[in-house]
């Protein structure tokens, strides 16, 4: 297993640097010229010039990339180029509520997905299941941003709410914390209960045809040891596969939604950093959320082989 | 009949598909004794296997349904019995073991595991004692390594030794009734003489009746004391293993058993009964077997025959012995 671990992660450097290769050359090609965008309309072509030199932006490519990737390589991201501040730091802090409002999202999401998968898949073909697949349906089908301004709008208008101006880190105040992040973690969760919640009630109807659920039925176990025992250990599974690309997605910044909300996460700095072809910010916030997509496959690979005694990576 | 372990009676489990009603079991009548072993013969759709299912209360739901007649296991009704007695009886006193050792153990859990399981279920036995008395069986089918392979996964195992723990599964709460349904058909030949000499063994060893449902006439000769033999959902045939091989009556039974190539005859082509098990849903108004029947009577298709005792130990279902 830690070969295999070990392997993995060297695998990392591959893909690693093929993705920061790739958003490298992107943000060369796009156009747009961060001189101009910052100087505005006082830009004069020696302005522009002397601001180009001073980024650097005017050396050889390969040159520009040894520079910024030589700094990664140490810890130091760079500055922004727009604010001057260090990113990594901005990156980490974004990041934590970026975390946090994937967790808190995932919990809402497993919460509804799972009980319901199941309840269909017990139930099916009887009009609970048709309610719960069309309920999920409606998950899949309606859009992230659609779900919040609706949300907003029905709580703005019945429960006097209003979307939190400011984001309180969870450390300073837990409860107001918690307040603000709830109604962007609904959207969020119920919005992945969709497919979860359907791939759930497919999964666990596979299992439950399958000879050794017969066999502990005839064991004469009850019906509940052969469901949440027997069946659902098996139909995990493929939910897990679910469930990880999820969370990977998540973690990678919930652009639209942080958006919406005005919460300061990692979706709303790449935005933010393409829109102001602020390249170091691009660069270095995609290799993070690159790295976290990685980590977390990595991660549900390993729970495969603790959950099914079949797949050994050895 | 005080010595009846399991009575049949008049047995109808229905299959209710869209429109159509498929009647899988039509009327299915016998007695298992205790330390008996009773072979079900027929082809693939006779309703042999759903016989068992009915008397494990296991039919598959929500489309199938015990609609008439009686299972009795001691003495006790088992038809219509709330899910939670019937949970009492299965595997603790009738056990059943399938087809398909290879798909029949659950992947994910040990061997050990799943054998402990109807230990601790029904005999509230501690986790030690569990796992001790799993060790026994394990041995007692012929695991060698037993305290090796109760860490081990199905996976881990080949066919033969799964039907091996399928076998020691089914025993450990020491059942009174076997229920056998094809156990060796998936497996190799040489694999299949073994397995049905380790349940010969077992059930000297627990004293227990088995019910044999089979489609190979050479596993019935193996192992059975009487053989019933299915066509159409029905019992068209019932008596002794040596007059079944003897004097079969029934055209079906003449006809499986011209099929089974002798050794001692020279090489020539072999015999065969023409035409397939008609569907469920659509019996002939007659003998259910007289489309294919090679001494068919115009009156084999007017009305079905009933089953008749034409000997004190020989039921047959056919016109041809009415008389006689």
């Amino acid at each position: 297993m830690y070969t295999y671990i070990l392997r993995r992660l060297f695998l990392f450097i591959p893909v690693l640097f093929g993705v920061t290769v790739f958003v490298f050359l992107v943000m060369n090609i796009i156009p747009g010229d961060i001189a101009s965008i910052i100087l505005g309309t006082e830009a004069t072509p020696e302005l522009k010039e002397q601001l180009r030199q001073e980024f650097g932006l005017n050396l050889p490519l390969y040159q520009q990339y040894w520079n910024w990737i030589s700094g990664v390589f140490v810890g130091d991201f760079g500055n922004s180029l727009r604010t001057g501040a260090p990113i990594l730091p901005e990156m980490l802090n974004r990041f934590s509520l970026t975390f946090e409002l994937t967790i808190f999202a995932a919990i809402i999401s497993w919460m509804i997905a799972i009980p319901m998968g199941i309840l269909a898949a017990v139930k099916r073909n009887t009009k609970g299941d048709i309610g719960i697949r069309f309920v999920s349906l409606l998950g899949v089908s309606i859009p992230n941003f659609a779900l919040a301004t609706l949300l907003i709008l029905i709580l703005s208008l019945f429960f006097n709410y209003y979307p939190p101006v400011g984001y309180v880190g969870f450390l300073e105040d837990p409860r107001r914390n918690l307040e603000i992040l709830l109604i962007p973690a609904i959207v969020l969760g119920t919005s992945m209960a969709g497919s979860l919640m359907r791939m759930t009630r497919s999964s666990i109807l596979e299992i439950l045809g399958q000879d050794f659920i017969r066999t502990a039925q005839a064991k004469g176990i009850s019906q509940k040891m052969v469901l949440f025992k027997h069946a659902l250990r098996n139909a995990i599974i493929p939910v897990l596969t679910i469930i990880g690309m999820q969370i990977g997605y998540l973690l990678g910044g919930t652009i639209i939604v942080e958006q919406i909300f005005s919460l300061p996460g990692l979706g709303q700095m790449v935005l933010t950093g393409i829109n102001q072809r602020d390249f170091p910010v691009v660069q270095g916030t995609i290799l993070f959320i690159a790295t976290i997509f990685v980590t977390v496959n990595l991660i549900v690979d390993i729970l495969y082989s603790y959950l099914d005694p079949r797949i050994s990576y050895d | 009949m005080s010595d009846a372990l399991l009575e049949v009676k008049d047995l109808k489990t229905y299959f209710f598909v869209e429109d159509k009603i498929i009647k899988s079991v039509d009327g299915v009548n016998f007695t298992i004794k205790n330390g008996e072993t009773v072979a079900i013969v027929g082809e693939s759709g006779s309703g042999k296997s759903i016989t068992s299912l009915s008397i494990m209360g296991l039919v598959p739901k929500p489309n199938g349904k015990i609609v008439e007649g009686s299972i009795k296991f001691s003495g006790d009704e088992l038809v219509g019995l709330p899910e939670k007695k019937m949970n009492k009886i299965r595997g603790n006193d009738i056990a059943m073991i399938f087809q398909e050792p290879m798909t029949s153990l659950n992947p994910v859990f040990t061997i050990g595991n799943q054998i402990t399981e109807a230990l601790l279920h029904h005999q509230n036995l501690k986790k030690s004692e569990a796992k001790k008395r799993a060790v026994e069986l394990l041995k007692l089918v012929g695991f060698a390594r037993a305290e090796q392979i109760i860490h081990e996964y199905p996976h881990q195992l080949s066919g033969g030794m799964r039907q091996r723990v399928m076998i020691a599964m089914a025993m450990s709460c020491d059942p009174k009734l076997l229920i056998a349904d094809e156990p060796t058909t998936a497996l190799d030949v040489t694999i299949q003489a073994q397995i049905l000499e380790l349940m010969r063994d077992v059930k000297k060893k627990f004293n227990s009746s088995i019910l044999l449902i089979t489609h190979d006439l050479g596993v019935v000769a193996e192992m059975a004391d009487r053989v019933l033999v299915m066509y159409g959902g029905q019992v068209v045939e019932e008596t002794s293993v040596d007059e079944i091989f003897e004097k079969p009556k029934h055209p079906y039974t003449s006809g499986l058993l011209a099929s089974i190539p002798k050794i001692e005859e020279e090489r020539k082509r072999l015999e065969q009964i023409p035409g397939t098990v008609p569907s469920a849903d659509n019996f002939p108004r007659g003998c259910r077997f007289a489309p294919r029947c090679s001494k068919v009577m115009p009156r084999c298709t007017d009305a079905p025959p009933d089953l008749l005792k034409v000997e004190p130990d020989h039921k047959v279902r056919c016109y041809l012995y009415e008389l006689s």
